[in-house]
């Protein structure tokens, strides 16, 4: 096949209408890239008290408390890394499965109402994420989930306490729910573009089912990743359905039954609540941070989805 | 059965040779469209039939129901019998049908997120077959088999991509030759790649056949005529003519048959 990239003559183009359409297109990209910046400059700008008084260890601190004036940011930012990572954990494996038989194995009348209510799950508002999980998974989580595993897996520090209900293990899991749909779907398209060709290749080597699917599943795994990437993102930043079933108290604790709050959490709850300069310009900060976090965390997932696709297309394109 | 390691060069030549794939009345279809109508035909042990035809004449889907890699397609279904020394593969688990009868497919499909040692081992890997010793072992004997060794030793732990394309197809006939198949099956193995390569396939190809059987289907008359034994061709769906391969491109029985190899169609 030949690129027609190499071979498009060099000349400069004469038609206004072109040169005018590229200027417009090319101001829109800029747009995003000028809002970013001017995204991050304000909230640096409106946090700058926090920064005067606290400077970097207000990432280290785990105080909290506005009548004191005596802010620390480690709880949120605790509490959404590890809310958010255990989502992923819970969802990851759940959406393989959905995808592989989705695209492997259901037969067809199966496969298209099941495709549908996996991306409805993504179209529902958070809020009533927030309000079932409030009002009936933690109420079961407290009862029955909690009470089994620290019988079953008490020992371990992460499964010790009272059982609360609400707390870091309903977050998870509520996020778990939420960023489901995103991976699972995004799963399933990636193994559907797997060749015909790979998966022959490996059943004509006398491979059972399940390993055809494996071999699927590592020719489509940067494709994977990335849509748990964008699963853990949305993770990250959300707000409601974790603000209900978290607990919101700034607490570190090793074990998922204690409460925690997050990032977004906090904002929601206390920016009605924010009267001084200061206790503002804390949750400006706080803002910033989840920010700067978000977009560390995207880089570096792309970072790694580059790695893993130039590898494995080594010398092909 | 013969285990293929038991036989002589010298004795490989003789033409006295034993049925191993028998196809007995196989009809094909894909939904209600028929692929394949009653198509019989006998490949002998240790030899190479070729199965030449127009686009469209069933002849990929004539080999791909050899390793039941035809009913993988949705849809499909066949009827008729296949035996593999005078065993029906269909009542056999598919999974050994195609451990027995390897397959080289049209255009290299090397797994991409696999080293080369990984690619050619992949198939022991499904097989259970985890000894490192063991597993360096037949990958370097496949990887001679396929006339590969020599250009791969010391960077067997590239991706089985950043071959060229020639070495991408001899990379996956040594995947196929790792799990020790009696059969090889060949679609069309040579037309995605250079005259170079190509002529490097087809001197594998005779190397193979002193210990394999080999079905390969090719759209390249000379290319039947230089590597087969057998020539069977194949025009819509049926199975025209069958016989020696000097036969059929020399003096062949129907005109159909010579009007093709002659080039007058096709």
């Amino acid at each position: 096949m030949t690129d027609n990239r190499q071979h498009r003559p060099q000349t400069r183009s004469l038609n206004i209408g072109d040169e005018l359409f590229k200027n417009l297109t090319r101001f829109f990209a800029a747009l995003i890239l000028v809002l970013v910046v001017l995204m991050a400059y304000e909230m640096a700008v409106q946090s700058r008290l926090t920064w005067n008084k606290f400077g970097l260890s207000f990432l280290v601190r785990s105080v909290w408390d506005p009548v004191q004036e005596n802010y620390g940011a480690l709880p949120f930012i605790y509490g959404t890394l590890v809310s958010s990572f255990l989502a992923l954990l819970i969802a990851l494996p759940l959406s393989i499965g959905i995808a592989v038989f989705l695209s492997e194995l259901a037969p067809p009348w199966l496969e298209r109402p099941v495709s549908f209510f996996v991306e409805l799950l993504a179209g529902i508002p958070s809020i009533v994420y927030g309000i079932w999980g409030f009002f009936v998974m933690v109420p079961w989580i407290r009862s029955a989930v909690e009470p089994a595993l620290s019988s079953a897996l008490g020992s371990l520090p992460l499964f010790r306490g009272a059982p609360y209900g609400v707390g870091m293990l309903s977050a998870g899991i509520i996020l778990s729910i939420m960023i489901l749909p995103i991976i699972a779907s995004i799963s399933r398209d990636v193994l559907r573009a797997v060749p015909r060709a790979q998966k022959e290749a490996a059943l004509a080597l006398g491979s059972t089912r399940w390993e055809a699917t494996r071999i699927a599943i590592s020719y489509a795994r940067s494709g994977i990743l990335g849509g748990a990437i964008l699963g853990l993102g949305r993770a990250l930043g959300e707000t409601m359905a974790v603000t209900m079933v978290i607990g919101n108290r700034p607490t570190i604790s090793a074990s998922l039954f204690e409460p925690g709050y997050t990032m977004a959490s906090v904002l929601a709850n206390e920016f009605t609540e924010a009267t001084s300069d200061m206790y503002l310009s804390v949750l400006i900060e706080i803002a910033l941070v989840l920010f700067i976090i978000t977009i560390v965390v995207n880089s570096f997932a792309r970072l790694l989805v580059w790695t893993v696709t130039r590898r494995s297309t080594q010398g092909h394109t | 059965m013969t285990p293929h390691g038991r036989v002589e060069p010298a004795q490989a030549d003789h033409p006295a040779r034993q049925p191993r794939i028998v196809a007995e009345k196989v009809n094909a279809y894909f939904g209600t469209t028929q692929a394949l109508y009653d198509v019989s035909l006998t490949m002998l042990d240790r030899s190479v039939t070729a199965i030449i035809g127009p686009s469209g004449c069933g002849k990929s889907t004539f080999l791909r129901s050899i390793n039941r890699m035809h009913e993988i397609v949705p849809g499909s279904r066949m009827t008729g019998r296949i035996l593999l020394d005078g065993e029906d593969i269909h009542a056999m688990d598919a999974v050994l049908v195609r451990k027995r009868i390897g397959m080289v497919f049209q255009k290299p499909n090397p797994f991409p997120t696999m080293s080369i040692r990984d690619n050619v081992s992949a198939g022991l890997t499904f097989g259970g077959v985890r000894n490192r010793t063991v597993v360096a072992e037949i990958v370097e004997k496949s990887l001679r088999q396929a006339a590969l060794w020599d250009e791969v030793k010391d960077s067997l732990d590239n991706s089985g991509v950043s071959l060229s394309g020639g070495q991408q197809q001899r990379l996956c006939i040594a995947r196929a030759l790792a799990v020790s198949p009696e059969v090889l099956l060949m679609d069309e193995p040579a037309s995605a790649l250079d005259p170079i390569s190509t002529a490097k396939i087809e001197e594998l190809i005779y190397e193979l056949k002193r210990t394999y059987t080999i079905v390969i289907v090719t759209h390249n008359m000379q290319q039947a005529a230089r590597v087969s034994d057998q020539t069977a061709f194949f025009y819509m769906g049926r199975l025209v003519e069958f016989d020696d391969t000097k036969k059929i491109f020399t003096a062949p029985a129907k005109k159909q048959t010579e009007d093709y190899v002659t080039g007058r169609f096709g």
